[in-house]
């Protein structure tokens, strides 16, 4: 047999159906909604009277509209357009009969905190949902990527998706990673060398000692932003830190079924002699923490840098960086730490999970901030019990952080977490857009460590400076 | 869906890269529970001030451009977020087909399924008909998908490539998930062998 890639691999396991040009119905085993992509979707069911075709294969939450205060079960607390929102996917989950979580749920969380956390994310999977972070499942060695509004109706009905393959790319982050530099650091990094173009057309598979020493949370991180790279999905081979996390979550096999599984997961990795179409090495050691300066996930430099001038750039690359300094406020040789911070964010799909918690706990622990706004968005309703039980939450309240509940909040700013214009917030979420945390609002991306750092200092600062 | 074979109409151009969906239509449209209505809001955030006035800069505030039914666009057009609702604004407001270096992955299949041609050329190529479209409503570009064509207010002629099965679907307007419901049987063989093989999904 020809040695394959883990994505051959998937790949092949999940072809229902390949035409003569190569198009193929992929079998979807997973797929997540919420409430801001489907509702269209069951909408296209009701009229053309079609089914779930398997509603226990699907799983929905809300998580994009919702406020992140108290009282948030009370759609009188919801903006109206989010409320209807919201009270659509309630009538289609029960309409259907597929899997929920309400606003009410304690499990309720950001979809992609929630499927890994609940067991519905497993290696080897085929993983979908209405929305580009779903690439955060890759982690688990899960081929999951995100698709549009027709493509959830599509798969709603048929559980398949029509697609054809991608090409192979193999990044390999090689040795350690030096203190203060995390799996955020690693993903950026990765963009700020590809560009946000680079990975398109492309299945990023990430390895190497450095992806192997991070935890479960930091390989959803590195895989998340893949999209941010362009790439239609990220993968990191499961080995035995996948399974330790795995085993004994709800929905995740048990008994002889769990040996099942475990036998086949464990022929899920990349043959040694499989052919790659790309490869892009980098040395783990080399990466430094960084921050986003520009309006595009390429815009990345080492905190240590200056901001750089629309002259240092080529091609079309060069408008868009000005009209980026132009948008965020910002003159060129400035050092990045003396950009002055209005707020931080702390949360996200990227990072919201119990281990960003506590790594910006840990920076925060017995100080105050010097920002004028600061929240902490735990990513499901269960990191938020377990930080509350850990004292994570006491550590950010004493510091001056809002404490709030679960949802994709200031991300993307959908629900009444919005940065006001001319705002400048230090952000652990994905994407630094014009408008995307707020209108005119500016956002620099870094890892929990660095926004709790400049939570603390006002500025951007370089975390290894606080450890 | 509407079937897309031949246009011609005014290209608007927008020779920005990376124009991403959240430039494409801000998340406060996102809240809406259809798929139409959104062409007034399309580049809301670079089209109109706070107060909702026109800024009269953007491309397409000015006389010209209008009525353009073709975007020109740079690299990377569309990436970013998932969201449907950014073809459904480009198509509410009359928009047909749009030309870049590139696009990205999601954005680009998501064109399809809502009668929008994205079409991928070299990026000189797309210089030139970035040219074309700054002469305004008075140059007009053809787009051909049956011959993969668009071709320059002066004649000039380049090719496109685009995948023959999406192709198909575009001329003939077909609805994917009528298709591949017609090949029901594959999924319930599959399913049936899947669920020996994989019995814990």
């Amino acid at each position: 047999m020809s040695p394959k890639t883990l994505y051959d691999k998937i790949w092949d396991a999940h072809v229902a159906h390949e035409a003569e040009d190569g198009t193929c119905l992929l079998y979807i085993d997973r797929h997540l909604v919420h409430e801001v992509t489907s509702p269209q979707a069951f909408e296209g069911l009701r009229m053309t009277n079609r089914q779930v075709r398997a509603p226990d294969k699907t799983i929905a939450v809300p998580d994009h509209n919702v406020p992140t205060t108290a009282g948030r079960d009370d759609p009188k607390n919801m903006t109206e357009d989010s409320a209807i929102q919201v009270a659509a996917l309630d009538q289609n989950a029960k309409d259907f009969g597929i899997h929920y979580y309400p606003v009410s749920d304690v499990r309720q969380g950001i979809v992609h905190i929630v499927g890994p956390e609940q067991g519905w994310t497993l290696p080897g999977m085929t993983v979908v949902c209405g929305d580009s972070h779903t690439a955060t499942h890759g982690a688990f060695g899960a081929l999951a990527h995100g698709i549009g509004t027709s493509e959830v109706e599509h798969v709603l009905a048929t559980q398949t998706l029509i697609q054809k393959k991608s090409k192979n790319m193999k990044v390999e982050i090689t040795g350690k990673l030096a203190p203060g530099v995390t799996a955020k650091d690693i993903t950026m990094s990765v963009i700020g060398q590809t560009g946000t173009a680079g990975g398109t057309g492309y299945v990023i598979e990430y390895c190497g000692e450095a992806i192997r020493d991070l935890s479960m949370e930091g390989r959803m991180t590195v895989c998340n932003m893949a999209i941010e790279g362009g790439a239609r999905a990220g993968l990191i081979a499961p080995d035995e830190k996948t399974f330790a996390y795995c085993m004994g979550r709800p929905h995740a096999p048990k008994g002889a079924q769990w040996e099942a599984a475990l036998a086949w997961w464990k022929t899920l990795y990349s043959d040694d002699d499989a052919h790659w179409d790309e490869v892009i090495t980098i040395k783990g050691e080399d990466i430094a923490p960084v921050v986003t300066w520009g309006t595009s996930p390429e815009d990345v430099l080492p905190i240590t840098a200056n901001v750089p001038a629309a002259s240092d750039f080529d091609g079309g690359k060069v408008g868009a960086a000005q009209r980026s300094l132009d948008y965020m406020g910002l003159a060129p040789g400035t050092p990045l730490t003396d950009i002055e911070i209005d707020t931080v964010f702390i949360g996200s799909c990227t990072n919201g999970r119990i281990e960003d918690l506590r790594a910006a706990a840990e920076i925060l622990k017995g100080k105050k901030i010097k920002v004028k706004r600061a929240m902490v968005v735990p990513g499901s309703g269960l990191v938020r019990a377990q930080a509350e039980e850990e004292g994570l939450a006491d550590v950010f309240k004493e510091a001056g952080f809002e404490w709030r509940l679960a949802g994709c909040s200031m991300c993307l700013a959908m629900n009444p977490d919005q940065l006001a214009e001319g705002e400048r917030c230090a952000s652990t979420s994905n994407r630094n857009f014009e408008g995307r945390q707020g209108y005119k609002g500016r956002t620099h991306l870094v890892s929990p460590g660095m926004a709790a750092a400049a939570a603390l200092t006002g500025k951007l600062t370089d975390v290894r400076e606080m450890m | 869906m509407e079937k897309f074979n031949t246009m011609t109409g005014i290209a608007a151009p927008m020779p920005l890269v990376n124009i991403d969906t959240d430039m494409i239509i801000p998340k406060q449209f996102l809240k809406t529970i259809k798929r139409s209505g959104l062409g007034v809001n399309l580049f809301d955030e670079m089209r109109y001030d706070r107060q909702g006035n026109e800024i009269p800069d953007f491309v397409l505030n000015q006389d010209a451009y209008r009525q353009a039914e073709i975007i020109v666009a740079g690299e990377n057009f569309g990436c970013g977020s998932s969201r449907e609702h950014a073809p459904w604004a480009i198509k509410d407001f009359g928009i047909r087909c749009v030309i870049a270096p590139s696009f990205a992955d999601i954005f680009y299949n998501n064109c399809f399924k809502n009668g929008i041609l994205p079409i991928a050329l070299p990026p000189e190529t797309v210089d030139v008909l970035m040219k074309d479209a700054e002469n305004g409503a008075n140059a007009r570009l053809t787009v051909d998908l049956e011959a993969q064509t668009v071709t320059t207010s002066d004649g000039e002629v380049f090719s496109f490539e685009v995948d023959p099965f999406k192709k198909h679907c575009l001329m003939e307007g077909l609805d994917d998930i009528g298709l591949t419901m017609a090949k029901a049987d594959s999924i319930d063989s599959f399913e049936a062998i899947a669920s020996q093989a994989r019995p814990w999904v």
